[in-house]
């Protein structure tokens, strides 16, 4: 297998780390020294060789490590992962779409193998060899969904379409950036958007969702998100805030380039071809600011958003408490020089 | 979306199903696997019809987990603009042809305790698939299908094989005919209905429907409608900086192709809303023919769905 996993936690002693390879190929979500919303949308097409956009849906060095996270969040709390029953269909798009992927993308860690409705799945890294019945759900240990987002990074969420809007129904959620499914699994677009502050007045979601409900199949669409975390925490979950609200009064000048996390969230959305539905995956990246810093195009970029960002985006992003020490911080790696544009180390 | 992929295919087979239908099965010309789809998609079919471009949309009538090939039927229409004809005058087996992914319009709500179907001529072909969808699913079905006279009613007598008293066959010319007051008023709660066939018999199910109480979101239908004909017109694309001629068979959308703008579409039949357009200047009168514009955006003359509707008088400048 050409990847190297890392033994690495999430929570606790927090041994999370990038390696000169993964810090290399960091999706950095600043194209430029200014961040507002935007529908910001682009084909999911095949991207830079190494980069994440090169596969649909990307393995990196944290794949076994999060896997092992995802299934600890599952057992102190099941509804992390909830399916209404009419998404069980979509859950087996979902489980077609990512097992043909991974077993194209990557053919040393992944099989697929058919034989009518009789699938044979091999999963190396986590040591998963499955014989099933596709369609049949007594054929697996788990629900469609569940089985292969148990085996898939990032966080998903399927969203059934009728009456000109979009449904969240079904969804594994472990990896969150403050949000919760049990909370919102039921809600249509604008409800569940609803916390999210600006971005309605300006009309983003009116456009978005009649963007979205022309997806088509066959053509995923992806966009970027970000948010700032305290450690490299994936589940930070509302559910288990006392575990983890605490640690954001605990930074200084000493500690924040350790501790302080930007959080990128590649997001992308395919359409669905037996359920017509919508998948949602939403993978989760994490940096460390002094490994930020080491690019010095990102350094200065980001002490330049975080100093021009309206302040209801700081509270909604969770930061605005440590705001300005994250700029003082970050004021050490701007020489005011000018950035490229994009967001790539190397350009 | 113009952009969306399409499938390189080959004419696998035609069977005339009777006097004016006409069946075709595409397979991919790579021999691979057409994707699945949900029952209620279609497709759309580009032809070359001696230089005119035409991509008219059907709906696919195949066993959606058949990923062998995918199969549409086309009604003939001696005096339409040219697409039916030219389906059942030219296409033969070995053609090759391309075609769009599957776009669903019409699907099935997955939440329903029952589906209730109600098919009007060559309206049944998007049920045949969700039929076999649901059949596959043990999902409670009941199809109420109508036809002008046996000879045309086919497709009920072979649905009626595959699914025997789930299925109720109607023939116009024998007076038998669908009692839909009656039907709305015996279904259970929770039960869904479909409506896909001639104009009047989709409004009556959504009149109907209405005034029984039924949830707005558990009534369904889909029509395509096809572009209608009509005296030439201009128009001024401010964004590409042409002004066209929209022919008399032409609809604006594939007079804006003809001329190489890049429009975007997706059901090329008034249903979708993908091609809905802002209007920058109007002198004259706008003929709304689509499904999707408010009454309330029709009459502000702002909008206009380039895939179906006209225009008469002096000047309209589109934002394309």
């Amino acid at each position: 297998m050409g990847i190297q996993f890392n033994d690495e936690t999430f929570r606790n002693d927090y041994t999370y780390r990038n390696s000169p390879a993964g810090l290399a190929r960091f999706p950095f979500p600043f194209p430029e020294d200014e961040y507002m919303y935007s529908v910001n949308i682009e084909p999911h097409t095949p991207g830079r060789k190494g980069s994440v956009f090169e596969h649909s849906f990307d393995v990196d060095e944290h794949y076994v490590s999060e896997m092992k996270d995802r299934a600890r969040v599952l057992a102190e709390d099941p509804l992390r992962c909830q399916s209404l029953p009419h998404m069980t269909l979509a859950g087996w798009d979902l489980l077609e779409l990512i097992m043909e992927s991974k077993a194209r993308d990557y053919p040393d860690m992944f099989e697929l193998h058919k034989n009518g409705n009789k699938w044979r799945w091999v999963n190396k890294p986590l040591g998963i060899d499955d014989t099933f019945t596709f369609l049949d759900e007594s054929t697996l240990p788990y629900g469609p969904m569940e089985y292969i987002t148990r085996q898939a990074q990032g966080d998903f969420t399927l969203q059934d379409q009728r009456e000109d809007n979009l449904w969240i129904e079904a969804g594994m959620v472990t990896s969150q950036a403050d949000w919760s499914l049990d909370f919102d699994i039921g809600m249509s677009f604008h409800e569940w958007h609803a916390p999210v502050p600006l971005a309605g007045g300006m009309g983003i979601f009116d456009r978005a969702l009649k963007f979205l409900l022309k997806l088509q199949y066959g053509a995923p669409v992806r966009r970027f998100n970000w948010t700032m975390t305290v450690d490299p925490r994936l589940d930070t979950a509302p559910e288990t805030y006392p575990k983890w609200g605490p640690s954001k009064t605990t930074l200084n000048m000493d500690n924040v380039g350790a501790r302080q996390h930007l959080r990128v969230e590649l997001q992308t959305l395919y359409r669905l071809p037996r359920s017509n539905a919508i998948v949602f995956p939403i993978r989760c990246y994490l940096i460390s600011f002094q490994d930020l810093v080491t690019v010095p195009k990102w350094g200065r970029r980001l002490h330049r958003v975080l100093q021009g960002l309206p302040q209801e985006l700081a509270e909604y992003k969770g930061f605005a408490r440590n705001r300005e020490l994250l700029t003082n911080w970050l004021a050490q790696y701007d020489d005011g020089a000018p950035t490229s544009p994009g967001w790539w180390a190397e350009d | 979306m113009s952009g969306a992929p399409r499938i390189h295919a080959r004419v696998a087979e035609v069977i005339p199903v009777n006097a004016l239908i006409k069946t075709f099965r595409f397979v991919p010309l790579d021999g691979g696997p057409v994707p699945p789809f949900s029952g209620g998609s279609h497709i759309v079919v580009e032809m070359n019809d001696n230089g005119t471009r035409r991509l008219n949309p059907y709906s696919l009538m195949s066993d959606p987990s058949d990923t062998s090939g995918y199969s549409i039927s086309v009604r003939r229409d001696d005096f339409g603009r040219g697409g039916s004809l030219f389906m059942h005058n030219h296409v033969e087996p070995g053609m090759e042809m391309t075609i769009s992914y599957p776009v669903n319009l019409f699907p099935e709500d997955a939440r329903a305790k029952k589906h209730l179907l109600i098919a009007g001529g060559i309206g049944i072909t998007p049920f045949i698939a969700q039929m076999a969808q649901m059949d596959a699913q043990n999902a409670n079905f009941e199809l109420h299908y109508a036809v002008q006279s046996r000879s045309l009613g086919q497709f009920g007598d072979e649905l009626k094989r595959s699914y025997d008293n789930r299925v109720h066959l109607y023939y116009d010319d024998e007076g038998i005919f669908i009692d839909i007051p009656k039907l709305l008023r015996g279904q259970p709660l929770g039960t869904h209905v479909y409506t896909c066939g001639p104009k009047g018999m989709i409004n009556a199910v959504h009149d109907l429907a209405e005034k029984a109480g039924w949830p707005k979101g558990a009534v369904h239908s889909e029509e395509f409608l096809a572009p209608p004909v009509g005296e030439p017109f201009e128009v001024e694309l401010a964004r590409s900086g042409k002004t066209i001629t929209v022919g008399a068979v032409q609809s604006l959308l594939e007079a804006m192709e003809a001329n190489g703008v890049d429009a975007p579409y997706l059901c090329r039949g008034g249903a979708c809303g993908q091609c809905e357009c802002d209007v920058l200047a109007l002198e004259g009168d706008i003929e709304h023919n689509d499904h999707w514009l408010t009454p309330e955006q029709r009459a502000s003359g702002k909008k206009i769905m380039p895939c179906v509707s006209r225009f008469s008088g002096e000047r309209l400048v589109l934002d394309l």
